[in-house]
């Protein structure tokens, strides 16, 4: 009986002494936690440093999806209107946000690199239309000292689709 | 005074008490769930409405956040969809949240809040109260505390689901073994006073100063313990409040209730946990005259003693809540039945033959 009242006495005591210590609550919109450095948020499409699109429209990430979350439909470049190095570019670029398991078979699948699963979780719409993410809310915005697409280029400097990469470190 | 100028000044004042024992209700919601959450490391609610405080060249501070969240939770119930199970029988499904909420509220009209007083030539005597001067207050608590479990057997038994069948059926049962308690826990306090009114039981604790008046906490220790765990019991929180044992009954006898039918149970708990914290301030912890002095000279005063003790009434049972597991049912029976019936048995002798041999 005494030991029954000391342990209820002792778990009392326990939750006064957590009552003084600060709330480990983060107050979420104002505050945001910064994501894990492999965390697998919001997809976006990455551009080269002088302003072309590293989506080449081959469809690899739609073919690898699991959830047959993305579609591609590609167009072809031409030196007057350059979007991406080489052949093609990505004319449409969808994904459905609500089939999108994130999984990053796409990153993985990519050739040149140009889909990467970035820190945006902030993932909520009121309708399933707005759910689709087209590419110009993927796209990443041009660097500082490219152009913007399409680009005019001189001829036989991007014939290339796939960029010469190094292996990871 | 004449009958039709009482029951005037009743009706007057009962207005005003339950119309401000319905926002307390409301902010003991809020209470519970900030306190409790401070106990948990969270914050609670903390958005709907604050303060703001500009500050210089800095963000601004939010004082008091979550002021209107009792009225965010208020405008929620009430527009919710309120949908009845299809084999409910209608009429008890409907009468049961009333059957709650009406003795919650009928508990309020014994409950001495003030010192006698006169204002603008309506003379409050002996005490502020709805019903002041009713001889038999703690037969009426009695009655109408116990009058509160039908709500809840209805409700459980009108909505056609096991679970609240069997949610109500734990209420029953566990009333029944409480109250026998209970009431025992109050001869005490009526022996010592050699009153059922509850406003002489809180003048036989005296104003506390120069005289030899305590508290009947101090005097009798184990009847407001025994009380204690028998309102929390009558109530059904934690650790009794296995007749909403989530993991067991889903949410008990409320299961199949929506809307603010919902919140009409919900309402019944919290103002009931508010009117017996009211009542142990009254029966044990001196009532109105508390803390600070002069009660008897300023009425207001005494209004503020009897807020502090039952916020802190109120305080301890979230604590209580927050720190302790819930009763197994066996356990529940056993402790009521073979410990605390006991106890109090017990306690009523010996306070009895005390106050025949010293009185």
């Amino acid at each position: 009986m005494i030991g029954m009242v000391e342990a209820l006495l002792k778990g009392m005591a326990t939750t006064l002494k957590h009552a003084i210590k600060p709330p480990v609550t983060i107050q979420y919109p104002e505050v945001k936690r910064p994501v894990r450095y492999r965390f697998k948020g919001r997809h976006a499409l990455k551009r080269y440093d002088n302003g072309l699109e590293k989506c080449i429209g081959c469809s690899l990430c739609a073919a690898a999806c699991p959830a047959d979350a993305i579609f591609v439909e590609a167009s072809e470049n031409s030196d007057e209107e350059r979007y991406s190095p080489g052949e093609r570019y990505a004319s449409t670029y969808e994904i459905n946000m609500l089939r999108c398991i994130f999984c990053g078979y796409c990153e993985d699948a990519c050739p040149t690199e140009a889909i990467v699963l970035e820190d945006d979780y902030e993932l909520s719409f009121y309708d399933r239309a707005s759910a689709i993410y087209t590419k110009e809310m993927l796209i990443d915005p041009v660097p500082e000292d490219g152009k913007p697409t399409p680009q005019e280029t001189e001829p036989g400097k991007y014939d290339r689709s796939i960029p010469d990469m190094e292996n990871p470190q | 005074m004449t009958l039709g100028a009482i029951a005037l000044r009743a009706l007057i004042v009962g207005f005003i008490v339950s119309f401000a024992v319905i926002t307390g209700f409301a902010y003991t919601t809020l209470l519970e769930r900030k306190f409790l959450a401070r106990l948990q490391h969270r914050v609670g609610p903390n958005r709907a409405g604050y303060i703001p405080l500009p500050r210089r060249g800095r963000s601004e501070r939010k004082l008091l956040g979550g002021i209107l969240q009792p009225a965010a939770d208020a405008v929620k119930l009430f527009f919710k969809e309120d949908a009845t199970p299809g084999d409910a029988d209608r009429l008890v499904y409907n009468l049961a949240p009333m059957m709650a909420v009406i003795p919650a509220i009928l508990i309020l009209a014994v409950i001495p809040w003030m010192p006698g007083f006169s204002l603008f030539g309506a003379v409050f005597e002996p005490y502020f109260a709805i019903a002041p001067g009713v001889n038999v207050g703690v037969l009426f608590i009695l009655a109408i505390t116990s009058i509160g479990v039908y709500g809840v057997v209805l409700g459980g038994w009108g909505s056609a689901s096991k679970y609240s069948v069997l949610g109500g059926i734990r209420a029953s049962a566990q009333m029944i073994s409480y109250e026998l308690a209970l009431g025992l826990s109050l001869l005490p306090p009526i022996m010592l006073a050699n009153s059922m009114d509850l406003g002489v039981i809180v003048e036989a604790q005296g104003p506390f100063w120069g005289e030899w008046d305590l508290p009947f906490v101090i005097i009798q220790f184990p009847a407001a313990l025994i009380f204690f765990i028998g309102a929390m019991a009558e109530l059904q929180r934690h650790p009794f409040d296995l007749l909403e044992a989530e993991q067991e009954l889903s949410s008990g006898y409320n299961v199949e209730y929506g809307g603010m039918r919902f919140g009409m149970f919900f309402m019944a708990e919290y103002m009931k946990m508010v009117s017996l914290s009211a009542i142990f301030a009254a029966l044990f912890l001196g009532g109105y005259y508390g803390p600070i002095p002069f009660a008897a000279d300023l009425p207001v005063i005494g209004l503020i003693n009897m807020l502090i003790k039952i916020i802190l009434s109120l305080m301890l049972m979230i604590w209580i809540r927050a720190s302790w597991p819930r009763f197994r049912y066996d356990q529940l029976m056993a402790f009521g039945w073979k410990r605390l019936l006991p106890f109090a048995l017990a306690n009523v002798v010996l306070t009895g033959a005390l106050i025949v041999l010293f009185g």
